[in-house]
């Protein structure tokens, strides 16, 4: 390359090395991202240093408390079990309909239809929808209107409408993924088109639905807002034992503790906050791995 | 399909339609579409539990006052319902939101996807997707116990109220990072290589490549991701709830606390209020208006998501 030059002239045609701007604009490019990861790595250190204090057996067992004098040993039990209860069926209701939503949309829905169209622009815009919004739904109607009260199942039908175009969209990118030459073998051997679904298309875009859902149940449990409406706000000291029962769940026992004036209470929450960190970055890093370790290229 | 019915099996009489209908596959079918038809269902359900509620309010307070006064008090006697405070607070939050967001998002999903090497993406993609798990309310925490007393210290001239929007904002814009990076490299990697190609080969530098070619190519994809993110810090709750306040006075100032339509929906949510009384009502009323301006942004997202696929494909 160095040797060449322009016929009739001795103008080098090489680049002289790269130039400042290039760096620096690669450089800026970097930091934004490393602004990022210092940030988060800020974040966690953090609270992990303001809830060490109370970082104990006593916040997994015992009940909440805003006292001073239960400060040492109060815990947030209660919102643990609800979290727990409240994701579980969201678990069970979100993901297969999510996931059967996705299939039709994907492998029946016919594009050049209005209606299909419009299906996919209206799970476009309840995905951005504010989740406390999905919040006054459950207050006006599922509460109130259904007369199911600020229920364990209230919570967890709310939350359910509120993953569920998650659910949707990021299960539609794995059975997209799939390429079409695997239905065309399938269908071309007889299998009828359900046929193909159930045992090739499911089973080969399984770790995308996989990690798609996990990371939206990881938002469903990190959610508060729609539980302000729901009376999931006041500090519930017991456990929910059936659907009909009330319930707090985490985040927004987190909510009440450090809005709390009292800094004994607020190390509780900070203590709270590491547990549910600590929860969604297993739920995280599983995703991360099941992506990477399983995910097809075709 | 007419023609299909006619086709026979070479040297025998039997049809190649299909023997008997599928009834199975369309029973499986009609589900599948059920599925689907419920998330037609969550929007009839929001419209239908804000529009109620909404109408009864403005039975008993005037649009006018709504709409024209700058008094916000809807939980205290006398009741005051110029949503003006709350909604300046709300653009407030969003513009401090996305000074931050912008810059960093689109220069994260330049790097990402321009730039980094496989080995590099697989390390920071997940530090982006981590960043979009964190419970706003831990960002709340953060704002209201770190950041605040921070900024306090570092820049003692702003006078920071131990609640304002200026640390809120800055956290709902860290918030909304993974979405305009995320969304904005999406658009980026669907713009072709040729056109990378042919931009090197007139000789332009990487640099120039980025910001003059691709980014110009993706722009609606990257303009839609921007709304998308505009509309997510509009709506966020926990934030502001935490970290901004609920104070409702009419000011522009970011030092200052201030309750945005999000949170004073939290405040008077949170709050035991009687069914049918007007202030349970203004909940219904505030929560329609943040809800349209979100639909309208939304909307508008998804129209040039889908507009600007038909570009490349």
């Amino acid at each position: 390359m160095a040797f060449l030059s322009t016929p009739a002239s001795n103008v080098s045609l090489a680049g002289r090395g790269r130039p400042l701007k290039e760096h620096l604009f690669r450089i800026a490019l970097l930091s934004s991202l490393a602004i990022a990861m210092v940030f988060l790595g800020v974040l966690l250190v953090y609270v992990v240093t303001q809830g060490w204090p109370r970082l104990d057996l006593n916040l997994l067992q015992n009940f909440p408390s805003l006292r001073t004098v239960n400060a040492a040993t109060a815990g947030v039990l209660s919102g643990i079990m609800g979290t727990i209860w409240v994701v579980a069926l969201t678990a069970l209701m979100a993901l297969p309909t999510g996931i059967l939503a996705a299939v039709y949309l994907e492998e029946y829905a016919d594009n050049t239809k209005w209606y299909n169209r419009l299906l996919e622009l209206n799970i476009a815009n309840l995905a951005a929808v504010p989740s406390i919004v999905y919040g006054i739904l459950g207050l006006g109607v599922i509460s109130r209107g259904f007369g199911l009260g600020p229920s364990v199942i209230t919570g967890a039908i709310t939350l359910s409408l509120l993953v569920l175009p998650i659910v949707i969209i990021s299960s539609r990118e794995a059975i997209k993924a799939v390429p079409p030459s695997i239905r065309e073998g399938s269908l071309a051997l007889g299998a009828t088109q359900w046929q193909t679904i159930w045992r090739q298309v499911l089973p080969a875009s399984v770790p995308g639905i996989a990690t798609g859902s996990i990371l939206a149940l990881s938002r469903a449990i990190g959610e508060a807002a729609p539980f302000l409406l729901l009376g999931a706000a006041t500090l519930v000291r017991f456990n929910p034992d059936g659907l009909s029962s009330s319930f707090s769940v985490l985040p927004v026992q987190i909510y009440n503790l450090i809005t709390n004036s009292r800094p004994e209470v607020q190390v509780v929450g900070a203590a709270a906050i590491v547990i549910l960190l600590v929860i969604l970055l297993l739920m995280n890093s599983v995703a991360i791995w099941l992506r990477n370790r399983y995910q097809k290229r075709w | 399909m007419a023609a299909q019915h006619r086709a026979t099996a070479p040297g025998t009489g039997r049809s190649l339609a299909r023997s008997r209908p599928r009834y199975g596959e369309t029973v499986i079918k009609t589900l599948l579409l059920a599925a689907t038809l419920v998330s037609i269902l969550t929007t009839v359900g929001i419209i239908y539990s804000l529009v109620e509620p909404t109408i009864e309010f403005f039975q008993a307070v005037r649009v006018a006052e709504f709409f024209g006064s700058l008094d916000w008090g809807p939980l205290i006697k006398p009741p005051t319902f110029g949503v003006w405070p709350i909604v300046v607070a709300t653009l407030e939050i969003t513009v401090i939101a996305v000074v931050v967001a912008v810059p960093l998002g689109l220069a994260a999903a330049i790097y990402l996807s321009e730039y980094a090497k496989p080995r590099v993406r697989r390390f920071f993609k997940p530090v982006l997707e981590i960043l979009a798990g964190v419970p706003t309310v831990v960002f709340g925490y953060f704002a209201l116990t770190f950041v605040t007393p921070l900024l306090n210290d570092v820049f003692p001239f702003l006078q920071l109220e131990a609640k304002n929007a200026l640390a809120a904002g800055l956290l709902v814009g860290i918030m909304i990072i993974p979405i305009v990076a995320s969304l904005s490299e999406d658009a980026m990697a669907a713009v072709p290589n040729g056109l990378r190609e042919g931009s090197f080969a007139l000789g332009a530098s990487k640099m120039l490549t980025s910001v003059r070619v691709v980014v110009p190519a993706a722009f609606s994809g990257i303009v839609a991701a921007v709304i998308l993110a505009v509309s997510r810090a509009a709506g966020e709750t926990m934030i502001v709830a935490v970290a901004g306040g609920f104070k409702s006075i009419f000011t522009f100032d970011p030092t200052s606390e201030m309750a945005t339509m999000a949170a004073f929906i939290a405040q008077a949510g949170a709050g035991d209020l009687s069914t049918g009384s007007i202030p349970y009502k203004t909940i219904f009323a505030v929560g329609s208006l943040l809800f349209v301006i979100t639909f309208v942004m939304n909307w508008f997202s998804a129209r040039m998501v889908q507009k600007y696929r038909e570009v490349y494909d």
